[in-house]
């Protein structure tokens, strides 16, 4: 070394002045460098984390509401005719007899005045297709009812329950203050004249808003301009807009309203109106709810009451929303947890379907897996690491098990529709397939975390054991393997959670039918947790994406349980040798 | 049937354990010092001998007898009809529907004949299976039971039995790979070659087509829609989801591992970690739910904000949750691999002055790189064999393109699109999935093939 550094010419070291100002910027310029560098990783973490949270958070703002179900509480007349017409008791004659049409008609005392084919089928449109079910049951249970009038709980239907839950529409009221409203009719079209300009405001609005969507014409017919394909379009989009400004740019001439703009209706006399067409003091609309008299409210005895959002943009018509604020005005409706959506199966309608049938399909299907898996990973796993001799054999069934990890779930789906259904003859759709699919999906997860627990148990008990003279297979079966135990049922755990959240190959299979019935049996049809979940997000109804978020909920609770056991496990049971 | 049989030997097996440790205790008559196997591998041996017949008769004696059943009951029905699969496998749906008592609605007097002699044989053969493993069990338990002495090696013998088994649960996963490569490819085959299969395209069509249609027209007056099986519109898509998501996982998952390897203080890692592991359970089809009702939706409002046409169910959407799936797969992985760069090259960099970014970027890094690159090949075989997050956020439309604004399909939607619902399984359709299937496997194969030869021919042996 010495001698190598006398011979380098003086000329060819290289002095460097850590002081100079190049320098210290050099070194600022490092540090600046590091400290990015730094931030890129907790950056990075950040967005991970963040990813993580608003996950979670959107699901469970999305589910939490599903949990809960809105029910009107109504006054049911049972009379004996209808409920019970020979008058022996029947239970099976009970039971068929047609509840819902006597919760229709406790919904029609409710809100009175109703007429109109329209607005009848609307208001029974606010009762869920089940929404009998439970009086029918408690009927059934104790037909003494019969002849009375009980206090029964009705399910409501979905698009009434997303609006109680404040999936509908902001509703402002004001009273008029200026003039007197003398309306001309109690029901069907009535004119409602006022005696000021009290209307004044909402037609400023009105006109407002067609402006509005005047301008947005506008824009899409600029837009579209230089598409040739677009020209009868574009000609469309302009007399449109043209018809919206010929109303827009006169100020005071009456206007008619439509459903792309929030509802006005007037309160008055104990009824609502609904305005259809309105000038400064003329109002012309359709009653909502029956008026008692034609007599004329004073200044402060009349309202404008507004819901904000058009009715095109919103599930409930006004109809609807008319009758849902009356019931809840009179108290009739109450929120309870719903114990439907854990005890009973799927179904069309969003505010009966539940989960029980998919929790037991997957409860199914994984015995079959644990059953499958684990005593095939274990004894493999004790082959692999305990007993095989390091031959070509060997080599081959250890490259397969690393590859077999990483093969897509989707081709295991191929293997069990070709091997188990087509080949095998197994049923569809039967937990059976999707338990033996999924065990040979997690199987190689099993194996590697066993061979892992195998491996950390040291070698010195294995040898005692060899030395005080047990077989190879005592040594193993008896001291190995107790305490691998703790590890491998950590592995089997964590291998449980992804096959009950996995469902690529679940589909394949078959498991995807729509079934009400709750599975009995290891080969009858069912479908899983993650299969309902798929199912129910390709659905249309609104109800049913808060129903899918819910049920990611309750699959999300059963992960976080498991792999919560699998860390205790681990923590309680690890051993540092 | 199956259930009498196995609850017959689960008895079958416990008796032999009984009698065969009945019979050594008494062979040996409390000198077992002297005996060369304890009483309990006696009745273990005479147990292991009844299970391997037993399972043997049931293994082979279940699905002889369907065939059996399945034949003589088609009997019934006209020889056009047995050699027509279809109408054969629907015949024998409605037999075993009859036989089992769910069908409903008028019958046949054939069908109704051959409902019967499916029931009658199935019961009279489920009597004689269960009549010969019973005395096959029966047997096993005489001899074994038979071969107590003091000299017998009963525990060598039984451990020849559990070494067996033990072999045979090993070579499950091998059987496994043998059934997913002999179905799949079986199927591609038939796919290709099959003269039967009408409207299957040749092997070039297939690979270099570039349109994919397998519905073909159900009605005539939905005009010329011809069926095709082009399968670079699904590769295509399949890669664009792909590069973004690795494009989001890549950096992000990188930088995550660096991070926790390098700078974080113990309590950082102790919470980041249970995040990215929390992160790596979530399951596809939760977060196909949300990039199809969170992420799409936001997507395309940010896209018409800025003026872009953005389809609803945008390849992009799809990606980026894809690319948040496998965050954590790499940078478990990557943090495994700098981890295991040993702490000399670090003290060595340090001593010449560079900053810890500098010895990360030109030390350890370098170092890692097998193992990192290993990481990406796998992630990436991860992202292309997903299904659900683009079966719920990505489309069916076939594009062609590379923008990542409109809608692609991939090739595990098109299977999944294909196989879900009934099927005619001798169709050129339903073949094509397989073909796609086949496709998927070999690629994922290989890009683990090429991890493993990666960290296998590049890593640096510090030790």
């Amino acid at each position: 070394m010495t001698d190598m550094t006398a011979n380098i010419p003086t000329s060819h070291v290289r002095r460097l002045n850590f002081a100079s100002t190049e320098a210290q910027a050099r070194v600022r310029s490092r540090y600046r460098t590091e400290a990015r560098f730094r931030w890129y990783g907790i950056a990075a973490l950040t967005v991970t984390t963040v990813f993580l949270v608003v996950l979670v958070a959107d699901i469970v703002v999305k589910g939490f509401p599903a949990f809960w179900q809105n029910s009107v509480y109504l006054d049911v007349a049972l009379p004996a005719e209808t409920v019970d017409p020979k008058g022996n008791r029947d239970t099976a004659e009970i039971r068929g007899a047609d509840y819902n049409a006597l919760a229709r008609a406790a919904l029609a005392a409710a809100i009175p005045g109703i007429e109109g084919r329209a607005a009848k089928k609307q208001l029974n449109e606010l009762l869920s297709s089940g929404a009998a079910d439970n009086l029918r049951e408690e009927v059934v249970a104790n037909p003494t009812l019969i002849g009375t009038t009980v206090k029964a709980k009705l399910l409501l239907s979905d698009n009434a329950d997303l609006y109680l839950k404040g999936d509908g529409t902001s509703i402002t009221r004001y009273a008029a203050t200026r003039g007197i409203a003398t309306p001309t009719a109690t029901t069907g079209e009535v004119k409602v004249l006022v005696s000021s300009n009290d209307f004044a405001e909402i037609l400023v609005s009105i006109k407002r808003d067609l402006e509005l969507r005047g301008g947005a014409l506008e824009r899409e017919a600029r837009r579209l301009d230089g598409n040739p394909d677009a020209g009868a379009h574009v000609k469309e989009l302009r007399a449109e807009a043209q018809g919206l400004k010929d109303r827009y740019s006169k100020p005071s001439v009456a206007e008619t309203l439509d459903a792309r703009m929030p509802t006005r209706l007037i309160a008055t006399n104990g009824g609502l109106i609904k305005i259809s067409a309105i000038s400064d003091s003329e109002a012309t609309g359709e009653v909502l709810l029956p008026l008692t008299s034609t007599a004329e409210a004073k200044a402060g005895d009349w309202q404008i009451v507004t819901y904000e959002t058009p009715e095109a943009s919103r599930n409930v018509n006004d109809r609807m929303v008319t009758f849902l604020e009356k019931l809840k005005a009179e108290n009739k409706v109450a929120s309870n947890f719903n114990f439907a959506f854990f005890t009973s199966g799927d179904s069309r309608e969003p505010e009966l379907a539940g989960i029980l049938g998919a929790l037991v399909g997957s409860a199914l299907l994984l015995v079959v897996t644990l059953l499958i898996c684990l005593p095939i990973g274990v004894m493999a796993s004790i082959y692999l690491e305990e007993f095989a001799v390091k031959n070509w054999m060997t080599d081959i069934i250890e490259i397969n098990i690393n590859n077999l990890a990483a093969v897509p779930s989707i081709v295991f789906g191929l293997l069990g529709l070709a091997v188990f259904l087509n080949f095998f003859g197994l049923p569809r759709s039967a937990p059976l397939v999707g338990g033996l699919v999924m065990a040979l999906l997690v199987l190689p997860t099993i194996i590697i975390a066993a061979r892992a627990a195998l491996k950390a148990v040291p070698p010195s008990i294995k040898e005692a054991a060899l030395g005080v003279g047990a077989s190879k297979q005592q040594a193993i079966f008896h001291h190995v393997l107790p305490l691998a135990m703790p590890g491998i049922m950590t592995g089997t755990i964590i291998g449980m959670a992804h096959a009950l959240g996995e469902t690529a190959p679940l589909l394949m299979i078959g498991m995807i039918a729509f079934i009400v019935d709750v599975p009995q049996g290891f080969t009858e049809a069912a479908t899983a947790l993650p299969v309902q979940i798929y199912l129910w997000s390709d659905l249309p109804e609104p109800a049913f994406q808060a129903k899918t978020a819910a049920a990611i909920v309750v699959l999300l609770v059963f992960l976080f349980l498991m792999n919560g056991t699998a860390i205790w496990l681990r923590k309680r049971f690890e051993r540092r040798w | 049937m199956v259930a009498q049989y196995f609850l017959l030997l689960a008895l079958l097996v416990i008796s032999g354990y009984f009698f065969g440790s009945l019979r050594a205790r008494s062979v040996a008559g409390g000198n077992f010092a002297s005996m060369h196997s304890l009483p309990e591998y006696h009745g273990l041996y005479t147990a292991a001998l009844v299970l391997a017949p037993m399972l043997f008769i049931f293994a082979v004696g279940l699905p002889s007898l369907l065939k059996v059943a399945e034949a003589s009951a088609l009997g019934h029905f006209p020889a056009d009809l047995r050699a027509d699969p279809l109408k054969s496998s629907a015949t024998l749906r409605d037999i075993m529907n009859l036989a089992s008592g769910g069908h409903s609605g008028a019958v046949a007097p054939e069908l109704q004949d051959a409902a019967k002699t499916y029931s009658d044989l199935m019961s009279r053969g489920g009597w004689l299976i269960l009549g010969l493993g019973l005395s096959a069990g029966l047997c096993a338990i005489s001899w074994g039971v038979s071969s107590v002495s003091m000299s017998f090696r009963a525990r060598n013998n039984f451990e020849r039995f559990v070494n067996v088994a033990l072999l045979l649960a090993a070579s499950i996963a091998v059987l496994t790979t043998i059934g997913i490569v002999s179905s799949v490819m079986g199927e591609t085959y038939r796919f290709f070659f099959d003269p039967n299969i009408k409207g299957k395209p040749g092997v070039f069509d297939f690979l270099f087509g570039t349109e994919w249609n397998p519905q073909a027209a159900m009605r005539a007056d939905q005009g010329e829609i011809s069926t095709a099986y082009g399968f670079l519109p699904l590769l295509t898509g399949t890669l664009l989801i792909t590069c973004i998501a690795i494009a989001v996982a890549g950096p992000l998952g990188l930088f995550s591992a660096i991070y926790l390897a390098e700078y974080a203080s113990p309590k950082v890692r102790a919470t980041a970690k249970p995040i990215l592991e929390i992160l790596a359970g979530v399951p596809t089809v939760v977060l196909g739910f949300f990039a199809a009702l969170t992420v799409a939706p936001f997507v395309r409002g940010w896209g018409e904000y800025f003026g872009l046409n953005v389809a609803s169910e945008s390849a992009l959407a799809a990606g980026l949750v894809m690319g948040m799936m496998i965050i954590p797969f790499i940078s478990s992985l990557s943090d495994d691999v700098i981890n295991s760069v040993p702490q000399s090259l670090r003290d060595g960099a340090y001593a010449l002055g560079a900053t810890k970014s500098e010895t990360i970027k030109q030390v350890i890094l370098p170092a890692a790189l097998p193992g990192i690159v290993s990481a990406f090949m796998l992630a990436i075989s991860r992202a292309i064999g997903e299904t659900m997050i683009v079966v719920m956020a990505a489309g069916l439309a076939s594009n062609l393109t590379f923008n990542p604004l409109e809608a692609v399909t991939t090739i595990t939607v098109q299977i999944k699109t294909i196989l879900v619902g009934d099927q005619e399984f001798d169709s050129a359709k339903t073949l094509a999935a397989f073909a796609l299937g086949f496709v998927l496997f070999f690629v994922t194969l290989l890009l683990n093939f090429i991890a493993l030869r990666v960290v296998q021919k590049y890593r640096e042996q510090y030790d």
